[in-house]
């Protein structure tokens, strides 16, 4: 009797535990295919640059920090100068985004006024609108304000809560905080602007964190806006240098290319790391990239 | 009685009156959101539509020449160059890409441990993917002495530069679009977590397969969640830019095989300065996006399930 149930568990679980494995075996080849060339970019960055493509390996044989040295400052400007650029105007778009978007939000899914229905609408419709049908007379109108090879056309747009992504992502979290909350603060005295800042804006965090987060990734990744805005070097952001430096160097120096690029993807990854609950319920509920 | 109306008559007026407040404070609080529909969004849709029947160099006033612009486009062999590799890039690589985030969403939903590692890592590419460091990389991957061809030589190929040549060039760049499955992956796990349970125990006491119940329960369920994805992953795809631009610099090159739309708009407007021309390039693109998505929504109505039959 014992033994017979033995060998019955045994033929369902044997199976079963050889299956799970070799899903886990199929997913790690997966991720190792996937992810090779990242970690292949990290060790060239550490080889000596006439050995980058000699040397195939993951673990380089010959180890040199030269290529970060000789990156850095390889351009007209140091990449300080670049990294202080692209960290000013990410944390500029994040600003923005966070005051501008969080309160037309917190009118569209508290506030009942007239017109309200008109200005959800806009809002969706924003949503799927693609900028280059914006961008030319964008341009003109920033270029007559003087504004050519100067953040502000990068940065001022989102003050002015133009990623409708987010007022939509922030609408949906606000509407699901409950009313009675709204209802006990306008009781006692407390107007619409105080109830956002003292209760709303409080309770919106994750919402908030997720804008943040993606505002950075973006902004900082963003290569065509600041192609076309931004000509002289010392106004460059980090893909912009990242331009300049492959069109100046060719083949020649892979290896500090390499070594810059990855230190251009720094805070990004970082993010990723310190911020992944926020990233993937974001992705979750909003389809965000 | 008489009272009791007062008082019902005076709560309707304090709100009626809260109403109208509301309306005042809603609108001033919508100042910045105003000001950026007109001046970033309305006043410059406008104005690109006249633009996009006019000459205009940014140097002397706009020239209109009717429909001029858009007929011209008819006889543009680079913009019927560029509508080609666009439509290769998304019919090819979006539902490839899709196709992989499935996948891998089915095989991490069976209950796997390490889910939640597996799943950022396969999401990383997805946050990298647009960034210049990627197309830089992918470059190298994919040049002559690169690490795709490191890896033939080992199986004894001789690989081409597959990122120089005209026929591979654009295929490098649909799999760079295929390596950033990961963010319509997690949204297919959400969404896989949405189906109830009891219906897969329903399926299976009507001895319903794995493969049954993957046709018969899962694709439904998941559909309206693919459907969003494919939308939103083709709208993305219409618009790619960075990608082409660093792997050709600029140029579209080799041969123009990878000259995307949007780097085509780019080069009418900011390389040649023919703002009015670009400006018809990009009200055809919206038009291409706005027919795509509504063509889409129509032919949702023959797959895409909703459980309430609305």
């Amino acid at each position: 009797m014992s033994q017979s149930f033995e060998s019955v568990v045994q033929s369902l679980s044997t199976p079963r535990a050889f299956r799970a494995m070799m899903r886990h075996l199929l997913v790690i080849a997966m991720l190792i295919v996937m992810l090779y060339p990242l970690f292949w970019m990290i060790s060239a960055s550490f080889k000596p640059n006439q050995t980058v493509f000699a040397d195939t390996g993951l673990i380089p044989r010959e180890f040199t920090w030269e290529n970060y040295s000789q990156g850095w400052t390889a351009l007209n400007y140091g990449f300080e100068r670049f990294f202080f650029n692209s960290t000013l105007v990410a944390v500029a778009c994040v600003i923005g985004n966070l005051m501008a978007c969080s309160i037309t939000a917190y009118v569209i899914a508290r506030l009942r006024f007239v017109g309200r229905n008109f200005v959800l609408g806009i809002v969706l419709l924003t949503i799927m609108l693609p900028h280059h049908v914006l961008l030319i007379p964008q341009y003109i109108m920033f270029s007559w304000f003087g504004w050519v090879n100067t953040f502000w056309p990068l940065v001022l747009p989102k003050f002015l809560a133009t990623d409708s992504f987010f007022i939509f992502l922030m609408v949906q979290f606000i509407r699901a905080l409950p009313i009675e909350l709204d209802e006990a603060a306008r009781i006692d005295g407390c107007g619409p602007v105080r109830l956002f800042f003292h209760i709303i804006l409080p309770l919106t965090m994750p919402a908030l964190i997720t804008t943040a987060i993606f505002t950075f990734v973006w902004t900082w990744n963003d290569f065509f806006t600041p192609l076309i805005y931004l000509s002289a070097p010392s106004m460059f952001t980090l893909p912009l240098a990242l331009r300049a430096f492959l069109d100046s160097t060719g083949t020649s120096s892979y290896g500090s290319l390499f070594a810059m690029s990855l230190l251009a993807l720094g805070p990004i990854v970082g993010f990723f790391f310190a911020a992944q609950k926020y990233l993937v319920e974001g992705i979750s509920t909003t389809g965000l990239k | 009685m008489a009272t009791l109306g007062a008082m019902a008559a005076d709560k309707l007026g304090r709100r009626k009156r809260r109403q109208r407040d509301d309306t005042r404070i809603a609108w001033l609080m919508l100042t910045p959101w105003l000001l950026g529909l007109a001046f970033i969004t309305a006043i410059p849709m406008v104005a690109s539509l006249y633009l996009s029947f006019t000459d205009y160099s940014l140097l002397s006033t706009p020239r209109w020449v009717g429909l001029n612009n858009y007929i011209q486009l008819f006889s543009d062999r680079r913009f019927s160059k560029s509508l080609d590799v666009t439509s290769r890039y998304v019919f090819i690589s979006v539902p490839l890409q899709l196709l992989f985030a499935l996948v891998l969403a089915l095989l991490l939903n069976t209950g796997m441990r390490g889910l939640r590692f597996y799943r950022s890592a396969f999401y990383l590419p997805s946050l990298l993917g647009a960034s210049v460091t990627i197309a830089i990389l992918w470059k190298q991957v994919f040049g002559r002495d690169g690490l795709v061809n490191n890896v033939l030589s080992v199986f004894g190929v001789d690989g081409i530069s597959w990122i120089g040549n005209p026929g591979t060039a654009l295929y490098t760049l649909v799999i760079l679009n295929i390596w950033t499955f990961g963010s319509p992956m997690v949204i297919f796990l959400a969404g896989l977590k949405q189906i109830p349970k009891d219906l897969y125990e329903a399926a299976k006491l009507d001895g319903a397969s794995a493969f049954d119940r993957l046709i018969h329960v899962t694709l439904p369920m998941l559909s309206p969640i693919i459907f969003f994805n494919l939308i939103l992953q083709f709208i993305g795809a219409f618009q790619a830019f960075t990608s082409s631009y660093i792997v050709s610099n600029g140029s579209g090159g080799p041969v123009e095989s990878t000259l995307f739309y949007t780097l085509y708009l780019y080069q009418q407007g900011f390389t040649q300065f023919r703002m009015g021309y670009a400006s018809a390039l990009a009200w055809v693109l919206l038009l291409i996006i706005a027919g795509f998505t509504a063509i889409n929504f129509l032919l949702a109505r023959y797959w895409v399930f909703y459980g309430d039959k609305r």
